[in-house]
């Protein structure tokens, strides 16, 4: 039997916290269970999530227990009086192993990329404890393109989380990214005959080129210009900083 | 394939018929594809123009279904159905004879460009194996003598339409029928029935409600409450409206009973939907027929042609001023992932079938937006008898949970494989007696993603309240290796997993990987260890049904037939899946070597 469910969930009683890990949560109408836990300051982990854009749902690092079922909290609706667990052993022990299964599925050269210390992946690695990729590498081949006069795409580090593609079509209205394949060959592609990004109206000055939480697509010209070890992710870990930076931005 | 048409000439009109209209965008490249033979960089770009949808969004729809070729195939695209109840039959020495008598490797295009064969995922001919698809059409029951003739057709360069016609007979193989297989309920009766039910629609709805009809897809939601949801949503938008899709996605591998309802009971099935769209208020109904049964399309399209003669579809159906309904068929391409209804909705829409973020669900928010009932073909068949007879009839059929019947869909080890309708609540030991199956060990129950069960539990039933079913129904001998069952089913969900989300689409490639690695003699225990580890993960962290249950074969197996695998593992704690004898393989290959010299010496 398929477990889907068709169901409609029933609506909540109205009032407006809900529990994270023990800690009262208040949340806004609309709010999801992650932009509320953000927006007071508590960090859940996640990678296909921006603050700018719907949730996605995709990579599942946002996993939570919402009253001690599986959810992920990014696209989970806040409701009164739900018991939602983040930090537990078991849950954390998951995003480990899906942290493991992005970094085998891709090529993570972490010492050689240029976003070490400002990437996403690495930056969620590190605070997870997640000291090695565990699983066989996969070893996929990603061709990388430097066909841009601006930017250049690597795609060996793509995560699929789909940033780029929303933010070129929400955004830009470009339409430059989108993706093919499916399963384990799905893959990221580029608008235009060639298949090249210098053949696409792409411009650096982009949404999408700026949203890209891992190392693929890169500016040109700017290779390490700080160094690393005092990028942005190298002193404070990922939790602690996304956090305090949305915490800020709430409260100004 | 016809080939010399081209692209000029064919996509205008093409385009043009669809009315350029980007959410029939899989229609237009199945049709594109049976015109001119594969879709080519040039057609992505005429049709992307012709519906103003950036290439990339095209190329990645193109992309996304395994029978969509964005490069050249071959005049003929063999495709051998890769269930392993094709296996059980021998495909794959007839495979490995096909690719030899054609001078190809499997998975590639021949030298002249002429021919390629590849493995596909189940068909839906278990009952009739080993089974292939040529140029997507089905000829079934292989032998060695069958693969040699259509090897002849192929080098003669003979046209698929002049193949001699009974290669392609396909047998419905009813060996029991009750309500649904047995009906002779003349067309428009039910519907007659719904319209005379007072003091209206919602009377029938009543009488779906008592009836108690449970889904019949697998997931086994209340069909009236599905219907009562729906028809209490108000659509949105500048077209508001509401649909009705009939699921005949069929992809579930061992199930082929829909494919039976379609060919012998369409009328069944046409009139349930219509019945739906009477209590839903719908005008509209979508057939989504899984790209593998294209052949039944001309013989579907002529029963809705007449039912609309009749005055059974189109405009003030039977006089009823208002009552306004009409079907249409969508063809799949190949993605086993379109049976889940919201990724089938996406489908419908002509986008990628990746599966939606629920809530919403369908019958509030499903197809363009609005709301859609979404049921099996069997649902909506017991639907019409329903509407007809009455909801008091029908749940005084089966069993107290499970109300009516179930068509089960029985496959692999037994005398008499075909169709079998039961009232529910039959036992499997029963249902294993009346098919000739003798000496069995296990039967997996509702596919791959269903439950394996063995022989110490044959007294268990069909039915919601014990061994719910989509129908599949697989009966393995006590000689079988049920290690290689579950492996062909981690190889079925690594194909079919949409990648949209990264437990299931990692997850699933390193089960295979994992089963491969046993199965080459290079498993320990630790890789019994990551396939449970991964089966939790995809339990709990996967976004929708095909990666909650992509572990089950594997999971149960090991529960039940451990020593399948044991009888594998290296007594080490770890062994890398690494085998420098195998790495030399392209070596051997290249030189055309594979004596015993071309092998590292093992001291085994
Ligand atoms: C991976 C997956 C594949 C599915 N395939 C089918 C299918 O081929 N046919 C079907 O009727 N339902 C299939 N379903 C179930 C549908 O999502 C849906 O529940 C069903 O069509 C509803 O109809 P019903 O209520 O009449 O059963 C599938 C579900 C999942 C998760
Ligand atoms: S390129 Fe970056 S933003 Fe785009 S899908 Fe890949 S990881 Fe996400
Ligand atoms: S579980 Fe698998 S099939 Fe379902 S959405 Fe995730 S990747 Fe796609
Ligand atoms: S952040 Fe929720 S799934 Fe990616």
């Amino acid at each position: 039997m398929n477990p889907d469910m068709t169901e409609p969930v029933s609506s909540p009683l109205v009032s407006s916290t809900f529990t994270l890990d023990g800690d009262e949560i208040p949340y806004a109408p609309g709010q999801t269970v992650i932009q509320a836990a953000l927006a007071a300051g508590k960090y859940i982990p996640h990678l296909c999530y921006h603050p700018e854009f719907k949730p996605h749902g995709s990579c599942k690092l946002c996993t939570v227990k919402v009253n001690g079922r599986p959810a992920s909290s990014c696209t989970t609706a806040a409701q009164d009086g739900l018991n939602v667990e983040s930090e537990t052993p078991d849950i954390k022990d998951k995003r480990r192993t899906l942290v493991q299964m992005l970094l085998v599925e891709g090529n993570h050269f972490c010492p050689s990329c240029e976003k070490s210390g400002n990437c996403m992946l690495q930056g969620l690695a590190y605070d997870l404890g997640v000291m090695s990729p565990h699983f066989p590498q996969i070893f996929p081949t990603r061709p990388v393109d430097a066909s841009h006069p601006d930017t250049l795409l690597d795609f060996n580090r793509c995560i699929l989380c789909e940033l780029c593609v929303r933010a070129s079509s929400e955004v830009d209205h470009k339409g430059v990214f989108a993706l093919s394949g499916r399963g384990i060959t799905k893959h990221l592609i580029v608008n235009s005959e060639s298949g090249r990004l210098g053949d696409t109206d792409f411009a650096a000055t982009d949404k999408a080129a700026e949203v890209c939480p891992v190392g693929v697509i890169l500016k040109k010209r700017v290779g390490f210009a700080v160094p690393i070890g005092e990028r942005k992710y190298d002193p404070v870990p990922i939790s602690v900083q996304t956090v305090s930076h949305t915490h800020k931005k709430e409260t100004v | 394939m016809p080939v010399n048409a081209n692209s000029d000439q064919v996509l205008p009109a093409l385009l043009a018929r669809h009315r350029h209209n980007p959410t029939r965008l899989v229609q237009i490249l199945r049709e594109a594809q049976e015109a001119l033979g594969w879709l080519s960089p040039q057609t992505l770009g005429i049709i992307a123009a012709g519906i103003d949808l950036p290439l990339a969004r095209v190329t990645g729809v193109a992309g996304f279904y395994s029978f969509f070729h964005t490069e050249p195939r071959g005049r003929y695209r063999v495709l051998w159905s890769d269930n392993i109840t094709d296996r059980m039959l021998g495909n794959q020495d007839l495979m490995q004879e096909m690719c030899k008598s054609l001078w190809l490797e499997a998975g590639h295009l021949s030298e002249d460009g002429l021919v390629s064969v590849d493995t596909t995922s189940c068909t839906g001919m278990c009952d009739q194996g080993p089974a292939i698809l040529v140029n997507y059409r089905a000829i079934t029951r292989m032998t060695s003598q069958r693969v040699a003739e259509v090897c002849e057709l192929i080098r003669t360069e003979t046209p698929v339409e002049q193949w001699p016609a009974d290669f392609f007979n396909i047998d419905n193989n009813i060996q029991r029928a009750d309500i649904l297989l047995r009906s002779s309920l003349p067309p428009g009766d039910a519907l007659r029935a719904a319209i005379a039910r007072k003091p209206g629609a919602q009377s029938t709805l009543d009488e779906i409600k008592r009836s108690n009809l449970r889904g019949r897809g697998g997931a086994g939601f209340t069909t009236g409450l599905k219907w009562e949801a729906c028809r209490n949503a108000t659509g949105s938008g500048a077209t508001p409206a509401r649909y009705i899709v009939c699921n005949a996605d069929e992809g579930e591998p061992g199930t082929f009973k829909d494919r039976v309802l379609l060919t012998e009971q369409a009328d069944l099935v046409f009139e349930g939907m219509t019945v739906a769209g009477y209590v839903v208020g719908a005008h509209k109904g979508l057939i989504y027929l899984r790209g593998e049964y294209r052949y039944l399309l001309d013989h579907l399209e002529s029963v809705l042609a007449r039912r609309r003669a009749e005055g059974l579809l189109g405009h003030n159906i039977l006089q009823q001023p208002g009552f306004d309904f009409d079907i249409e068929i969508h063809l799949g391409a190949g993605a086993y992932i379109c049976g889940e209804e919201s990724a089938l909705i996406e489908s419908l829409e002509g986008k990628r079938g990746v599966p939606r973020n629920r809530p919403p669900f369908p019958v509030t928010n499903g197809y363009l937006d609005q709301p859609t009932t979404v049921n099996n073909v069997e649902t909506l068949a017991a639907a019409a008898l329903i509407a007809k007879h009455g909801g008091d009839w029908f749940r005084q059929i089966g069993t107290e949970k499970s109300a009516g019947t179930k068509i089960l869909s029985i496959s692999g080890d037994c005398a008499r494989p075909g169709i079998y309708e039961y009232p529910f609540g039959v036992s499997i030991a029963q249902v294993l007696e009346d098919c000739g199956a003798t000496n069995v060990q296990a039967v997996q129950v509702s596919g791959p993603s269903g439950v394996c069960v063995a022989a110490d539990d044959f007294k268990r039933r069909i039915g919601f309240e014990d061994l719910a079913t989509a129908g599949a129904f697989m009966i393995f001998g006590d000689k079988r290796d049920m290690f290689e069952v579950a492996r062909n089913f981690a190889h079925f969900f690594a194909h079919e997993s949409c990648g949209f989300c990264t437990p299931c689409r990692v997850g699933t490639t390193l089960l295979k990987n994992c089963m491969d690695k046993i199965h080459a003699g290079h498993g320990s225990e630790y890789d019994i260890n990551e396939i449970f580890k991964i089966n939790h993960l995809l339990q709990a962290a996967s976004h929708c049904g095909l990666g909650h249950s992509a572990c089950n074969p594997m999971f149960d197996t090991l529960q039940k037939f451990r020593p399948a695998y044991e009888r594998r593992l290296k007594s080490l704690a770890f062994e890398p899946a690494f085998s420098l004898d195998d790495a030399l393989a392209q070596a051997r290959q290249m030189t055309g070597r594979d004596d015993a010299g071309a092998h590292l010496a093992t001291s085994e």
